[in-house]
């Protein structure tokens, strides 16, 4: 809400500097987000008056013109295009500041010139505010001003405020609401308007037309006045100036004044050409099947329904609360109108307006709840206007069909309860003065409180408490910390510590941590190979996405992965390495919310990057969330992974099945082409919640050793199809208790071994916690790993 | 003899003075004490001497024996020294040549601001609970006192799966749930990812995350919000920050207050980071309203409550200087490996 001070200053006295002002109104609850001040960088512009032009001798397109500045007359070179004898024009004096430079006397080709004629441009104004400054060349008063008044007086360049106004506050939509809550802030007295009409039409205004409320839930109040004689013309400077400052454009001077009363008191008004209206009839009602409207703004609208029109007898004539039909639009032409002050249903206006996607300045104002008892006060300020402009004559009496039922609600002021939920001790003096001054009225001896039908938004004692604060001033309440209240204990969840070890060991592992967005497009289920039938393309959608490209959420997240690998890749980084943690979003038959599944997320490519890196990242993982009894499965079943190079990783449950917890491996070539992806790239996708599941936090000291180990090695030919794992399974099991570690150290394909054969080499430690091992004991148990690969793997040693 | 065994002791200390390194040192040991050494072949020579002047001699050749073996000792102590020295001279390093890198990963921004915000609520005894961020409606809108239709909505561009399900907009509804399963005194925060329809650019994001805070018991003032928001603003922007509320409307709490820090860029004197305010806003909060409360079971008559939400992007953001909000979700390597 845009507010000239000057206007403001109609109803309270500032008396303090804009500066202090605009930070006293911040601090008591209405925001200002900043002040223009329309004439900033203007000094000692004029009103002038051109008396005497005459041709340049030197120069064709320059005029030497005589112009009248109140206290002397002055010599003017001009090369404007637009101007002639008797016009009133913007001057700059000798001296003058604009926001271009200063003006000094000079001389255009042999010719003194004292001052500069002024373009809006020069005077650093918008066309929004003078619609009617030409094109080219430089302002010409249309209305009649003296000579020598200043143009920050001529123009009323006025300093503006703007307000950010919160949805509970309507009665701060206006003028004159913000000038009580500047009364309320200074602790200065409200200048109430005295509002007289005179109403110098013949007859009485409910003799010239009848007014039928059809849905009272929807319109609790319709207000009319008739006005007859009426001369449709441009507004006088000073309402043109003021609508402008606020951000609207002037139109005529009935448009003008319904819209500079909704500006100063916050009631929206509509005036109708009353010759328009059938039957001299209002029915206020809801659209009926298949109606339609052309609006103010040319548009053809289809109706509904739930939809609130103000009709005729026959037809409807405006979209109540939001915006006139253009079959009764005030025009050039029209001699007698109807005014409309009307109160509307706000959540009513709200869906209309946005189904028919109108949002004006009226429909703003209704959708958070007006004063129903606003109607009339607005009525009679437009009438006053309009015969204070000469814009027509005001037929006695208003129409008013009232069905608010609503007597004045009142609430008690309980000073202790406030003080207790503020933590202050304000005494109950200083918040009577608080609420009298907001237009509560107050009892001091019962403490009970009439609410102003402006405030709406006062229920309850929380209300009650805001408005004490505001005006004691938040920062004057002493911090204090729960003094006095049991004392908790802060803590993780189990979960929550585990997913803190997560991200400490994958950056320990190197890896980096990434956050991308959670929904996605469709597109990506053909880029990483999914079937069409693959139930990952079953997605939660977004009814009204940003854009194709973020209408899913994700059922995965190697998409992504793979996304910002590419990134990283095509920005020529050598080595990526990058983990997150985050959700896939699983819709559930039968159920109004997916499932949503944390997921941790692996991807590397680079120096050093390959499926046994990611599996050692992923084994240190095992360890450190104290995962035992984990088994990697080699998996060919993924479509978006490399079928020889990937694995599952299958983890205990604490009922000791074994449970897929996710995969990891090198991304399948196709994939990677398609993402642009180097070759090779690896990534990783794992569900927390089954590692979490397995996991342990508990930990048990085991002896260190007081014996000496045994060292061997054995080497065995096997086919190229026979697992490593499996082999190392086999000598553990054959080896007994005193085989204290095992580990594969080579394995060699080449002309030493039989093809389709491959040489694989462990190293074995043997040791027992009691005894010094004796060579024979070793032996017999190097004996039977021997023999149980043999058996079980046609092994043979080499 | 006596004279000849002073001046081999004499000649050899002598020598032992010159010797430069371990062989050399080790042939000069030869040269006396050896089997065929001087010394010795004195002390073979001894059989000649008279009974009384064997002894003295003896004596003698002993200590001539004991000072040559010291003098040797002290010589191979000197040597080893040098040579020391001399190993540690040359091979020394310029340390001012890189180190191996190590190449640990990084935590995102964003998680690291929200672990410092945990660890400060923690310590004054706040457990962090955990909601949907595909939510109902109702208790993103409707149970925060913000019925279908409500004006206030318009504040947050929502995006909507169906009419009754949505994707969370603030962490507030975590509350909503909370208080219906839990009863006071309850004191969390609730960490998470919100959506709103932003269209993307340097100070937008259609997701971003936030905090939400959410305290209930008897006797809540907003004092004790003020109170624990100075602790929350000094533990994230440092001890000399200073917090400022001004008043204003959200329909979950009443009274409701914007936050405002002072500026970590100037420390209130005003800059470009505050754009000369001294302030920069980056919460919201206020005393829980009673229809919230009521909604989640709570009896507001006998108690009270504050809650507070914050984004955590942008104060991500204010802390490392980061001036473009698409950097945080691009996750360029470059940029990931700073914090």
């Amino acid at each position: 809400m845009k507010a000239p001070l000057n206007w403001l200053k109609d109803f309270v006295d500032i008396n303090v500097g804009i500066k202090e002002y605009v930070n006293a109104m911040t601090m008591s609850g209405s925001k200002v987000e900043g002040v223009e001040d329309l004439g900033e960088g203007i000094e000692k512009v004029v009103v002038g008056r051109i008396l005497e032009m005459e041709a340049h001798p030197n120069a064709d397109r320059l005029k030497v013109c005589k112009v009248d500045v109140g206290s002397e007359v002055l010599q003017i070179v001009t090369g404007a295009p637009n101007v002639k004898t008797g016009d009133l024009i913007p001057l700059a004096l000798v001296g003058a500041k604009l926001p271009g430079g200063q003006i000094k006397a000079s001389k255009l080709r042999g010719v003194e010139s004292y001052g500069m004629m002024c373009s809006i441009e020069e005077l650093n104004l918008s066309r929004d505010y003078l619609p009617d400054a030409p094109e080219d060349g430089v302002y010409v008063f249309s209305e009649e001003l003296e000579p020598g008044t200043d143009i920050k007086e001529a123009l009323h360049l006025d300093q503006v405020v703007e307000f950010e106004i919160t949805s509970n506050r309507p009665d701060c939509l206006s003028v004159y609401g913000l000038a009580r809550e500047t009364a309320a802030t200074l602790g200065v007295p409200l200048k109430k308007p005295d509002i007289r009409v005179k109403e110098e039409a013949g007859g009485d205004a409910s003799d010239r037309v009848s007014i039928e409320i059809e849905n009272p839930e929807l319109c609790p109040r319709y207000s009319a006045r008739i006005v007859t004689d009426v001369k449709i013309e441009p507004s006088p400077y000073w309402m043109q100036h003021r609508l402008a400052a606020a951000g609207m454009r002037p139109i005529n001077n009935i448009v003008d004044i319904t819209n500079y009363v909704m500006l100063e008191l916050g009631q929206p008004m509509h005036a109708f050409d009353f010759s328009c209206l059938t039957d001299s009839k209002i029915v206020v009602r809801t659209a009926r099947e298949g109606e339609t409207l052309k609006t103010l703004d040319g548009q053809e609208r289809k109706l509904d329904t739930s939809m609130l029109v103000i009709a005729d007898s026959q037809r409807p004539v405006g979209i109540a609360g939001v915006m006139g039909g253009e079959n009764s639009e005030v025009t050039d032409q029209t001699r007698m109108l109807l005014l409309e002050s009307a109160n509307f249903n706000g959540a009513s206006i709200r869906v209309t307006s946005k189904k028919l996607g109108i949002r004006s300045e009226a429909s703003g104002r209704f959708e958070k709840g007006l004063d129903p008892e606003n109607t009339i006060k607005a009525l009679d300020r437009c009438a006053e206007l309009i015969e204070l402009l000469g814009a027509g004559k005001v037929v006695r009496g208003i129409v008013d069909c009232n069905m608010t039922r609503k007597s004045q609600d009142t609430i008690k002021l309980d000073p202790d309860r406030i003080n207790a939920l503020l933590g202050t001790e304000i005494t109950a003096e200083k918040m009577m003065d608080i609420f009298r001054a907001l237009e509560f009225e107050v009892d001091p001896n019962t403490m009970i409180m009439k609410i102003p039908s402006f405030r709406s938004d006062i229920e309850s004692v929380a209300d009650l408490s805001e408005e004490v604060a505001r005006f004691y001033d938040y920062n004057n309440i002493k911090p204090s910390l729960l003094s006095g209240k049991e004392s908790m204990r802060g803590r993780k969840s189990y979960k929550q510590r585990m997913e803190d070890v997560i991200r400490n060991t994958m950056c320990a592992c190197g890896m980096n941590e990434a956050f991308t967005f959670s929904f996605t497009s469709p597109g990506v289920f053909d880029k990483i190979n999914l079937p069409a039938d693959h139930p990952l393309r079953d997605t939660v959608v977004i009814s009204n996405p940003l854009g194709e490209d973020y209408s899913i959420m994700r059922t995965t997240t190697i998409p992504d992965m793979l996304r910002i690998l590419s990134i990283n890749y095509s920005r020529k980084i050598e080595t990526a390495r990058l983990f997150e943690l985050s959700s896939v979003y699983h819709p559930v038959d039968g159920e109004e919310l997916p499932e949503e599944k944390s997921v941790l997320t692996l991807g590397m490519y680079g120096e050093g990057c390959d499926f046994f890196e990611l599996k050692g990242v992923v084994e240190e993982l095992m360890t450190a969330m104290g995962i035992a009894g984990y088994e990697f499965k080699p998996e060919r079943e993924e479509p978006s992974f490399h079928p020889g190079r990937t694995a599952s990783l299958m983890v205990m449950k604490s009922d000791g099945t074994q449970l897929k917890a996710g995969i990891l491996g090198e991304i399948h070539p196709e994939v990677a082409e398609k993402t642009e992806c180097p070759e090779r790239t690896c990534a990783a996708l794992f569900e927390v919640a089954v590692l979490i599941d397995a996991s342990s936090l508990s930990r048990k000291f085991k002896a260190l050793p007081r014996f000496p180990a045994v060292p061997r090695d054995i080497a065995v030919v096997v086919r190229d199809e026979v697992y490593v794992a499996d082999l190392m399974k086999a000598i553990v099991k054959a080896a007994g208790e005193i085989l204290e570690d095992v580990s594969l150290f080579d394995v060699y394909k080449g002309s030493q071994v039989p093809e389709g054969m491959k040489s694989t080499a462990f190293a074995l430690s043997f040791r027992s916690a009691d005894r010094t091992l004796k060579d024979e004991e070793v032996n017999t148990a190097m004996e039977k790993i021997l023999k149980s690969l043999e058996y079980q793997f046609d092994a043979r040693l080499r | 003899m006596k004279q000849q065994l002073e001046s081999i002791q004499k000649k050899a200390l002598e020598t032992l003075e010159t010797i430069t390194d371990i062989r050399e040192l080790e042939d000069f040991r030869v040269a006396y004490l050896g089997k065929k050494g001087e010394l010795t072949r004195i002390l073979k020579g001894m059989g000649a001497l008279s009974p009384e002047e064997r002894p003295l001699i003896g004596q003698l050749a002993n200590e001539v024996r004991n000072a040559l073996e010291e003098g040797i000792a002290t010589t191979r102590g000197r040597l080893l020294r040098v040579a020391r020295e001399e190993k540690i001279r040359q091979e020394t390093l310029d340390v001012t040549m890189p180190g191996r890198a190590k190449k640990l990963g990084r935590k995102h921004p964003i998680t690291i601001v929200l672990d410092e915000i945990k660890d400060i609520f923690l310590g004054m005894g706040y457990e962090i609970a955990e909601g949907p961020e595909v939510e109902l409606d109702y208790f993103n809108f409707e149970a925060l006192n913000m019925p279908k239709n409500h004006p206030a909505r318009d504040t947050q561009d929502t995006f909507y799966i169906t009419e009754d399900v949505l994707l969370r907009t603030h962490t507030s509804p975590v509350q909503a749930r909370y208080m219906k399963d839990h009863k006071p005194p309850i004191r969390i925060i609730c960490p998470g990812r919100v959506y709103r329809s932003d269209a993307v650019d340097a100070t937008h994001s259609p997701i971003f995350h936030q905090v939400e805070g959410l305290v209930v018991d008897k006797g809540v003032t907003m004092g004790d919000l003020i109170g624990t928001l100075q602790v929350f603003a000094k533990g994230v922007f440092g001890e000399d920050t200073r917090i400022r509320l001004r008043p204003h409307h959200f329909n979950f709490t009443e009274p409701s207050a914007e936050v405002d820090v002072s500026c970590w860029g100037c420390g209130g004197t005003g800059c470009r980071i505050c754009k000369g305010e001294g302030w920069v806003e980056i919460l919201g909060a206020g005393m829980v309203h009673p229809n919230v409360l009521r909604e989640g079971g709570i009896d507001p008559d006998v108690y009270s409550g504050f809650a507070f939400g914050l984004g955590i992007d942008r104060i991500a953001m204010g802390k490392f200087g980061i001036d473009d909000m698409r950097l945080l979700f691009e996750n360029d390597i470059r940029f990931l490996r700073q914090f």
